[in-house]
């Protein structure tokens, strides 16, 4: 039986929940409703969680004009790409590190080093002039490569390989499996819910990584679309323009629509959000094992 | 028995190396990786004591001794920057241990799964979308124009300059930043909670504790090593307050309260191209990162048994 005081309690915690999450959900909704409403219903202020004059032409703006979609291939070429490299890098360095001294005497030299790289770095100007030094700038390596190795990714991983009890891969061992083969035959096809958790990790990273396309590329043509989003749409001020650009596009002046800019983030996260739910599970799984260990 | 010779030995070694090769060779794409964009810029790191021109190789520049961190440190907005640091970085961590532990106390108590699921989608979600997708939508809904102050003046009140007032601008960073990853921060905390031991609880009932007595007495001592350990493992970021969330919503009208270490290395090294001068404050923030980021793993290890590898 329930008391009062919980009967009061459970309903001011459903209530005070609800408004929190809808707080969560209020300023993305309120983007949504400006992207699809018209400018002139924006500028007068009118616009809250539902669209005024519902229009689609802030996004048939967006896709035909500027350079978003060449952008957004630039995220999917770093994206298949980056993928491959942090899977394959997350589990060749996991699965050794995941045995053993006894098994792997070198283990401590490896892992010291590791540790080390993931609390200590060379900061901002120094590996700038390691990627310019390599003739990476502009080029999708300067994107993939430095963060190729997710420390982690790796922890998530290693400690998901301990699980895997022992006696299965002796028994592989003892006939006459190598270590290579025991990794791929048999921890892999056991790995699937970590693997498919660092994928998403990986997808949601190079997905909205920014800073890396704007420092290591010259040119704006290569920039992927986190970084088309934060300088072509949320940095655009029309008083940058000089006269004979906007002569040359009078769209230009459009730019700076609020309505616009709001198509702009919704067409740069909503890829993200809309499969989120769904994954949602592996996720959870992957963040629970990361960090909770026995 | 007598000791092994030195040939046993050699043999045995052989052995062990070729058992071991296939780790080794597993590793080495990894470690070349992280040697040419990890360790090579922390050698780099030595263009903090060097007059760095880009005209020069690494080696062929005039050393200046400590000069940078003189500089450095002698600029009048120096002080100013690593205050601000600390400030919005310790209010990020306290108030990123508080609510989500709070939301996921409260959110245990929610009986209806299906419910409970739909909260935590939602909550999560802001975990998802990048900073600067979320900078152009707090520069829009904070904005003088925006929803937020739309409504406060709907109900007589005066609006706030939530981004271009310096005395409001590190709350604002701290709230949205909360905004997006307590919701993503109760996974940890729910977890937890899930492990509780029913038995306690039944004991605790047994006893006469209520709901509230028993999450006092038996869910929060029982969460708090993994509260503890969060804390812990925070302390190495109060020199890092969050660049991509206040890179993407200051102005220079809030540097006086908004300008951290980070954006100032950026505006230093990339905008003003005084390498440098950038790489030494970037270094001295690196040394002082890498001693609490050390200190926390060993309070972790110490207390509360936790190894990261």
């Amino acid at each position: 039986m329930r008391t009062k005081g919980q009967k009061v309690f459970a309903v001011f915690n459903y209530t005070f929940l609800t408004v929190i999450s809808l707080l969560c959900l209020a300023p993305m909704l309120n983007i949504l409703a400006l992207s699809f409403s018209s400018r002139n219903s924006v500028n007068a202020g009118l616009v809250s969680l539902v669209p005024r004059e519902f229009t689609v032409s802030s996004y048939v703006y967006m896709l035909q004009k500027s350079g978003l979609l060449p952008a957004a291939l630039v995220t999917v070429e770093r994206i298949v790409i980056g993928l491959a490299i942090n899977l394959a890098l997350t589990v060749l360095i996991a699965y050794p590190l995941s045995k053993d001294k006894q098994t792997f005497r070198s283990r401590t030299i490896y892992v010291g080093f590791f540790l080390f790289s993931m609390v200590f770095n060379g900061g901002l100007i120094p590996t700038y002039l390691v990627i310019d030094q390599l003739g990476l700038i502009d080029r999708i390596w300067a994107l993939v490569l430095p963060n190729a190795v997710m420390m982690y990714y790796v922890l998530l991983m290693l400690n998901f390989f301990r699980g895997i009890p022992k006696s299965i891969e002796e028994a592989a061992i003892m006939d006459g499996a190598g270590w290579l083969t025991t990794l791929v035959k048999i921890y892999l096809p056991l790995s699937r819910p970590s693997l498919a958790a660092i994928t998403l990790f990986s997808i949601v990273d190079h997905w909205n990584e920014w800073f890396d396309g704007m420092i290591y590329n010259n040119h704006a043509e290569h920039y992927p679309l986190m970084t088309f989003l934060q300088y072509h749409v949320l940095n655009f001020k029309t008083s940058d323009l000089r006269p004979e650009q906007l002569a040359a596009n009078p769209a230009l002046a459009d730019l700076e629509g609020r309505a616009i800019k709001s198509a702009g983030i919704v067409l740069c996260t909503l890829p993200i959000l809309v499969f989120y739910p769904f994954l949602q599970r592996y996720f959870v799984t992957g963040i629970v094992m990361g960090s909770v260990k026995e | 028995m007598s000791k092994p010779s030195k040939k046993e030995r050699k043999v045995s070694l052989a052995v062990r190396l070729r058992k071991e090769l296939p780790f080794h060779l597993m590793l080495l794409p990894g470690v070349l990786l992280v040697v040419v964009f990890k360790y090579i810029p922390m050698a780099g790191l030595i263009i903090a004591f060097q007059n760095y021109s880009p005209m020069n190789g690494l080696f062929d520049q005039e050393w200046v001794g400590l000069e940078n961190f003189r500089y450095i440190f002698s600029m009048p907005t120096f002080p100013r920057v690593i205050y601000n640091t600390l400030f919005i970085a310790v209010m990020k961590i306290a108030a990123g241990i508080i609510v989500p532990v709070t939301f996921a106390l409260l959110l245990n108590e929610i009986r209806c799964n299906t419910y409970k699921r739909i909260l935590q989608t939602i909550v999560y979600l802001p975990h998802f979308i990048s900073w600067v997708a979320l900078a152009g939508i707090f520069l829009d809904v904070l904005s003088m124009d925006g929803i937020v102050n739309t409504m406060l003046r709907n109900v007589g009140l005066q609006p706030i300059y939530f981004l271009g007032d310096e005395k409001v601008f590190p709350y604002t960073m701290v709230v949205t930043d909360v905004w997006k990853t307590f919701g993503w921060n109760t996974i940890v905390y729910l977890a937890a909670i899930t492990g509780v031991d029913v038995g306690l609880y039944e004991a605790a009932a047994l006893d006469g504790a209520g709901r509230f007595r028993q999450t006092l007495h038996v869910t929060i001592p029982a969460i708090m090593p993994i509260i503890m350990l969060m804390s812990i493992l925070s302390i190495g970021n109060v020199l890092r307050a969050g660049f991509d969330q206040i890179f993407n919503l200051y102005s220079p009208l809030v540097y006086s309260t908004g300008d951290i270490i980070d954006t100032f290395v950026y505006r230093l090294g990339i905008l003003s191209v005084q390498f440098s001068p950038a790489t030494a404050v970037g270094l001295f923030q690196s040394i002082v990162s890498f001693v609490l980021i050390m200190l926390g793993y060993w309070l972790a290890d110490r207390f509360a048994g936790y190894r990261v590898f």
